[in-house]
């Protein structure tokens, strides 16, 4: 950066444990929101919002889940999809069931549904995360594919989940928030950025806190955390909820603001697959990362497709289709032989050499 | 009494039709056990090596019209040429990278071997031809499906000879010597590239032989890949350095899902082959974390 922390003294704890402590980095996540909250709704096109930074947002909410569990906790999983899916049918229950207090008819108000979702995906989580307490490694990754087949499963074969909908597709409710109605995209955009901001914020709270050491201690050599008194039970189990909250609320907003209508095929492998990506590709164990690596493998595809075209070169649909994966498989490759870290450490290792620019010595 | 014997046939039927079908889980699960023993790098791509040695196999066939003996032998040509590709722009590239890494770089591995395969050899469904037999054969009311039998044996071949590779030939015992420790291997002068690039091509020679068996099955198509998702369980029920387990975790994964599909199957909606070996192998490894003959895992601080 073109900036120090000289000169900035630090005159109590609170002061230096703050979670920006420099000024200019204050200054900037302020820009960063002002533009995401009033630039980007004001000057982008309504196919820019509704189909890349929509997506974009919600993918990076999933990935700070997969992130949390995965970058911080160590514990690989492959079941984001399905807990995505539970918190999308969860979120469903919830805003379909109305209840009665007197001659008062009413429904559960959308923003504590879409939170309620995320506690249901929870609970689920943490019945999944149990395993992870004797399995550990590569052997957890598969095991954690059991809960992805089974939540898949369960959602196409129970009618109860989609109201008994014959297609077994379930369509959302209007997005009404005390009365007002989030239609066009730019408000649904507001809307999913509300969510994200807050709970990417906590999420970065969270990772620096005692559970977030807690965290980090599991990941680094479980048994020495044990001896030092994290107690892998809680530790393990608490990321897994956590995570999974992420991942529920990610997966109630994918259905309610970005489909609309949803199937459970929306949150099958592939899903868990590609968040995966973003967390490896975007830096594991950086809240940061997530949000790169989530819009390198969402833009990604965009660009690569849009690419034959716009150079005029005519080829079928299908070959494009094959091509894109070749050259997404070669990214990949390249990005983790150039930086293995991910991304976001790039940006860590361009911020160390700027501050010493231009005279490292 | 009638329906009693008509009903442990058909027992025995789907307890076979399931082993075997089980033997051609072990095939792929053989692959991924070679590569993690040799060098610790979990093989996503395995799946996407064996549609893509398949594929490369009934191109060249079609392409040159040749017997599809010499169409195999191209294709071993094909896999030994990716294994160098793999161990020199790949892996060689992340040598003492974490294991997670190096998973992750066997995923962009399956996504190009996925889209390259398709781009040169197409994408329609091919069908493998080999002269393999299909139809069933009636052994005593028990009816057998003759391919699946020529599977099972040709799974049985491969694990001789492995074994015999293995403990009996220079190179065999050169790649035991690596996965027990690659520092001391490489301290009595073997060289760690080549025995990776060995172990590839053994693995690409096995997906090769497991892609036929899969395509004279259900046609080469991009499906094949996905089936290889089905050899994970079995990897984590055998234990992921143990040849045997492999074997007899495909068995187990195979005749398990197939009696479960059958008989719990009805009670809960069906469908239930999707999720079942998921689900056994995540309960057995609760009892013994590191699958039925994966090597004890003693850590320290």
């Amino acid at each position: 950066m073109f900036y120090r922390e000289a000169g900035q003294f630090k005159s109590s704890y609170k002061e230096d444990q703050a979670i920006f402590p420099i000024l200019q980095d204050r200054i900037g996540v302020g820009l960063i929101l002002l533009i995401a909250f009033f630039g980007i709704p004001l000057f982008a096109s309504e196919y820019v919002l509704s189909a890349v930074m929509i997506p974009f947002l919600i993918l990076s909410l999933a990935a700070i889940g997969l992130n949390i569990l995965t970058g911080y906790a160590g514990q690989i999983s492959l079941g984001t999809g399905g807990f995505m899916a539970v918190g999308a049918f969860a979120a469903y229950k919830f805003a379909t069931f109305s209840f009665m207090i007197g001659q008062y008819e009413g429904t559960v108000p959308i923003i504590i549904t879409i939170l309620l979702a995320g506690v249901m995906a929870a609970l689920v989580g943490i019945m999944f995360g149990i395993p992870s307490l004797r399995i550990k490694g590569f052997y957890l990754a598969v095991a954690t594919l059991a809960s992805q087949f089974f939540l898949e499963w369960i959602f196409i074969k129970v009618g109860w989940f989609t109201n008994y909908s014959p297609s077994g597709v379930i369509t959302a409710p209007p997005l009404e928030v005390m009365g007002y109605l989030f239609d066009t995209p730019a408000e649904k955009y507001l809307f999913t950025l509300g969510f994200v901001a807050i709970l990417a914020m906590a999420a970065k709270n969270l990772v620096r806190s005692h559970i977030g050491r807690g965290w980090m201690a599991i990941r680094d050599m479980d048994i020495a955390a044990e001896i030092i008194g994290f107690k892998p039970l809680n530790t393990k189990l608490s990321a897994f909820a956590v995570s999974s909250f992420f991942c529920g609320v990610a997966g109630a907003l994918w259905a309610f603001v970005y489909l609309g209508t949803v199937e459970p095929e929306a949150f099958n492998i592939n899903r868990s697959f590609s968040i995966l990506f973003m967390v490896i590709i975007g830096g594991m164990g950086s809240i940061l990362g997530s949000f790169i690596g989530a819009a390198f493998i969402l833009l990604l595809p965009i660009f690569l497709s849009n690419v034959p075209p716009m150079i005029g070169w005519d080829i079928g649909v299908d070959l494009v289709a094959h091509i894109e994966f070749m050259v997404f498989g070669v990214l990949i490759i390249f990005f983790l032989i150039v930086e293995p870290h991910g991304l976001a450490r790039l940006w860590t290792i361009g911020k160390e050499k700027l501050r010493s620019w231009p005279f490292p010595y | 009494m009638e329906t009693f014997i008509s009903d442990f046939l058909f027992f025995v039927e789907v307890l076979l039709s399931g082993l075997l079908t089980g033997s051609l889980y072990s095939l792929i699960a053989l692959g991924f056990v070679l590569i993690f023993k040799a060098s610790g790098v979990f093989n996503f791509a395995q799946g996407a090596m064996m549609l893509f040695a398949a594929l490369s196999m009934v191109g060249i066939q079609e392409m040159l019209g040749v017997h599809w003996t010499v169409a195999f032998l191209l294709a071993v040509v094909v896999m030994i040429a990716l294994a160098w590709c793999v161990e020199k722009f790949v892996l060689g590239k992340l040598v003492n990278q974490e294991p997670i890494i190096l998973f992750m770089a066997t995923i962009g591995v399956t996504f190009f071997l996925d889209g390259f395969g398709q781009t040169v050899w197409g994408s329609d469904i091919k069908v493998m031809d080999i002269g393999l037999p299909d139809g069933v054969f009636d052994v005593g009311g028990i009816f057998i499906d003759q391919l699946e039998l020529v599977a099972g044996g040709t799974a049985a071949v491969m694990v001789l000879v492995l074994a015999v590779f293995f403990n009996k030939t220079r190179i065999g015992r050169a790649l035991r010597a690596v996965a027990d420790d690659h520092q001391a291997a490489m301290s009595v002068g073997i060289s760690l590239r080549f025995i990776w690039i060995v172990v590839w091509s053994v693995a690409g020679l096995v997906g090769l032989v497991a892609g036929v068996m899969w395509g004279s099955k259900l046609g080469v198509q991009f499906s094949l890949s996905l089936i290889a998702l089905k050899a994970l369980p079995v990897l984590m029920l055998g234990g992921f350095t143990s040849i045997p387990g492999a074997i007899i975790g495909g068995l187990i994964i195979g005749s398990g899902e197939k009696l479960a599909e059958i008989y719990l199957g009805p009670f809960v909606g069906g469908a239930i082959e999707n999720w079942f070996a998921y689900m056994l192998a995540m309960v057995f490894l609760l009892f013994r974390p590191q699958g039925l003959f994966g090597e004890k895992i003693i850590e320290r601080v």
